[in-house]
C-alpha cells in the first residue's frame, strides 16, 4: 500500500505528535509494514464477511432517561492545571474553532 | 470588507444551491450517554460526571429517550429508519471536548432519505432530507480577552455542562431551483423545523438559546450549467433573520468573486450579526476526522414494531394544523397568510385563544401592536417578553370596558417594564377609563363651553363635528375616557 512520509506527517499533525523529518523517514516504512500485515486479514475474510466493530453480540443497550447526581464542581475542577470563574482555563487555540 | 455583487445581478447570472445542516439539542431530562442533568443553565461545571468529562475507565450508555426522539424526528421528516446502525468517533483536538473525539454517527445515520414540503409565498418547495443522525453537544468556550471572539483572545474558559447534551443533526440534500427565493426558503426551512421540533416536543427549539443552530451551505452555479460550484459553510447562524441574511450575503460575495474570474474557497465562514461573514478555518476533509465505529457502544437496531409504535405518536403535521386552526378561527386566507408569515404568531395566537381571548382579538394584538414592538426591539415575537395569558388578560380588560385600546398599549408598556400583571399595571398606573357619567358630563360641559361655535353646529345637526369635541374631552381626561360614552353624553346634551 505504500504509505508516504507526507501521509505520516499529516497523521502526526492531526494527532498532535511532533515528528522530525528523520522520524518520518524512519516511521513511514515501518507503519507500511504494519498496515500490510493487518491487511492480510482481507485475504481470508471475503466481501461477505462484515468487519467486526464489537465483540459483544448485543444491540439496543439503553439507559432510562433519568437524572443522576453529577460530580461536585470542586472535584471536577480540582485536577485542572488552571481554573478561572469555575471554568477550566485553557490556552487559546487559533484556526481550529469547531 | 468583501466585494458584493448586486443581488439581482447575481440572480441573473447564477443559480444558488443550498444545503442546510441543522443541529437540534434534545430536551431529554438527562444527557446522551450519562445521567447528568440536561436542563439548560446552572453554575459552570456542576452538571458533569466521569462519562461526559471523558475520564479514563468511564463507559457511556445510550439514553433510550434520545433514540426515540431521533426516530420520531426522522419519521416526521418522512425518513427511512435504519434497521441497524452504529455510533462513530469523530476525532479532533479542541478543548470543547475532553475526550478528543465527539461521539457521533458517520456513514450509518439512524434516519435517512426523507423529505418535507415547504410553502413559501404561495409556492411549494420539496426539500430532500439526506440524513438525521445522533451525536452529543460540546462544552461551551468563553474566549477571554479584548474582543470575546477567538481572535484577540489570550485564553479560553471552558464549561462542560453542555458537553454530552443529545444533539440531532439534520442534513438536507443539495436544494436546487430556488432562484432568487433561496434565502427566503432557507429561512422558511428553519422556521418549519422549529415548528416541527416543538410539535414533537423533542426540543425547546429556541434559536436564541442555541437549542437549534444552523450551518448554511451555499454555492453558485452559472445559469445553464449543471455542475455544482464550490460551497461555503456559514456557521453561527442563530436566528431566522440571520439565516436569510447569511445566505443572501454569501450569494452576493460569491457572485462578485465568480464574476471577477476568481474561485470560491471551500471554507467555513462565520456570520456576524451586523450582517456579514468572515472566513474561518479551511474545511477539514472527512478523513481528517478519522472516523471509526465507537467500540464502547453497541449498535442500535430499532425493531419495526417499535418504529411503528413511535409513528403512532407523531403529532398533527404543521400544515394540517394550520388548516384546522384557520377553520376554527374563521380567518380568511389573507389573514391566515399574515399569521403564518409572522413567525411564531400561530402558536402565540393559539395559546392566547386557549387563555380565553377571541381569535380576532388575539390576532389583532400579536400581528399589530406586539409585532410592531418586536420589530422595534429587533427580537422574534416570542422573545418580546409578553405571554399569551397576559394578552388574553389585556383583552379581557378591554372587553370589560376597564381600558380602551389606546390605554391597553400603555398596559403593555407596564407589563414589558416588569410592573406586574395587566391588572396590576392598570392599578399601578391609574389607567382605568372613566365611565362615571358625572365626571364625563363635567368634562363635556367644559368642552362645549370652550367651543360654542362647534357646539352650535352640532345642535344644527352637523353630527360629524362631534369628533372635535370628543377629542377635546379625551385630551382633558388624558385618554382615560370611554369614547363611545363621551359621544353619547355629548349628543344628548346638544340634542
Amino acid at each position: 500500500m505504500a504509505l508516504s512520509t507526507a501521509d505520516v506527517a499529516r497523521l502526526a499533525e492531526l494527532a498532535r505528535i511532533d515528528l522530525s523529518p528523520h522520524d518520518l523517514e524512519r516511521l513511514a516504512p515501518q507503519l507500511d509494514v504494519i498496515l500490510d500485515a493487518v491487511a492480510s486479514v482481507s485475504e481470508v475474510a471475503g466481501a461477505d464477511v462484515p468487519p467486526t466493530s464489537h465483540a459483544l453480540p448485543l444491540t439496543n443497550v439503553f439507559r432510562a432517561d433519568l437524572v443522576r447526581p453529577s460530580l461536585p464542581a470542586e472535584a471536577v475542577l480540582g485536577g485542572a492545571p488552571a481554573v478561572e470563574d469555575e471554568r477550566f482555563r485553557v490556552p487559546r487555540i487559533l484556526g481550529e474553532e469547531q | 470588507m468583501d466585494e458584493l455583487m448586486d443581488y439581482d445581478d447575481a440572480m441573473a447570472a447564477y443559480d444558488p444551491v443550498l444545503g442546510m445542516e441543522v443541529h437540534v439539542e434534545l430536551n431529554t431530562a438527562s444527557k446522551m450517554f450519562c445521567g447528568c442533568d440536561n436542563s439548560p443553565g446552572g453554575e459552570p461545571n456542576t452538571k458533569t460526571c466521569p462519562v461526559c468529562l471523558g475520564l479514563p475507565g468511564s463507559l457511556p450508555v445510550v439514553n433510550g429517550k434520545a433514540v426515540e426522539s431521533a426516530i420520531r424526528i426522522g419519521l416526521a421528516l418522512n425518513c427511512q429508519v435504519a434497521p441497524w446502525c452504529r455510533f462513530a468517533r469523530k476525532n479532533y483536538f479542541y478543548p470543547d471536548m475532553t475526550k478528543n473525539f465527539q461521539t457521533s454517527q458517520y456513514d450509518e445515520p439512524i434516519c435517512f432519505d426523507g423529505h418535507l414540503n415547504l410553502e413559501v409565498d404561495g409556492r411549494t418547495y420539496r426539500i430532500e432530507i439526506e440524513r438525521v443522525h445522533m451525536e452529543e453537544d460540546a462544552g461551551k468556550l468563553t474566549h477571554a480577552g479584548s474582543t470575546g471572539r477567538i481572535h484577540g483572545a489570550e485564553y479560553s474558559l471552558v464549561d462542560y455542562n453542555r458537553a454530552g447534551t443529545p444533539l440531532m443533526e439534520i442534513v438536507t440534500k443539495p436544494i436546487r431551483g430556488l432562484g432568487e427565493h433561496a434565502p427566503a426558503v432557507g429561512r422558511a426551512y428553519m422556521a418549519h423545523l422549529r415548528e416541527l421540533m416543538r410539535a414533537l416536543d423533542v426540543s425547546d427549539a429556541r434559536m436564541e438559546a442555541g437549542n437549534m443552530r444552523c450551518d448554511a451551505n451555499v454555492s453558485l452555479m452559472p445559469k445553464g450549467s449543471d455542475e455544482l460550484g464550490t460551497r461555503t459553510e456559514t456557521k453561527n447562524v442563530n436566528s431566522l433573520r440571520s439565516v436569510e441574511g447569511a445566505l443572501r450575503y454569501e450569494i452576493q460575495r460569491q457572485g462578485a468573486i465568480l464574476a471577477g474570474g476568481g474561485r470560491v474557497h471551500q471554507e467555513t465562514r462565520h456570520w456576524h450579526e451586523e450582517g456579514w461573514t468572515s472566513p474561518g478555518r479551511s474545511k477539514e476533509e472527512a478523513e481528517d476526522y478519522r472516523y471509526f465505529p465507537e467500540p464502547d457502544l453497541v449498535p442500535v437496531a430499532p425493531s419495526r414494531a417499535w418504529v411503528e409504535e413511535l409513528r403512532a405518536t407523531l403529532p398533527e403535521p404543521p400544515a394540517q394544523r394550520r388548516a384546522r386552526l384557520q377553520e376554527a378561527w374563521g380567518f380568511t386566507d389573507l389573514e391566515m397568510r399574515d399569521v403564518v408569515g409572522n413567525e411564531g404568531s400561530l402558536d402565540l395566537i393559539a395559546a392566547t385563544v386557549a387563555a380565553g381571548a377571541t381569535p380576532a382579538a388575539a390576532r389583532k394584538w400579536w400581528l399589530g401592536e406586539l409585532s410592531r414592538r418586536a420589530n422595534e426591539a429587533g427580537v422574534d415575537l416570542s422573545g418580546l417578553g409578553v405571554t399569551p395569558a397576559q394578552v388574553a388578560d389585556v383583552q379581557a380588560l378591554v372587553d370589560a370596558g376597564t381600558v380602551n385600546d389606546k390605554l391597553a398599549r400603555q398596559v403593555f408598556d407596564g407589563v414589558l417594564a416588569g410592573e406586574g400583571s395587566p391588572a396590576e399595571v392598570v392599578e399601578g398606573r391609574g389607567l382605568a377609563v372613566v365611565s362615571d357619567d358625572g365626571a364625563l358630563g363635567a368634562a363635556v360641559d367644559a368642552a362645549i363651553a370652550a367651543n360654542p361655535d362647534v357646539a352650535q353646529k352640532i345642535r344644527d345637526g352637523k353630527v360629524q363635528a362631534a369628533g372635535a369635541l370628543i377629542g377635546q374631552v379625551m385630551k382633558a381626561m388624558r385618554g382615560k375616557a370611554d369614547a363611545a360614552r363621551v359621544r353619547a353624553i355629548l349628543l344628548e346634551k346638544l340634542a
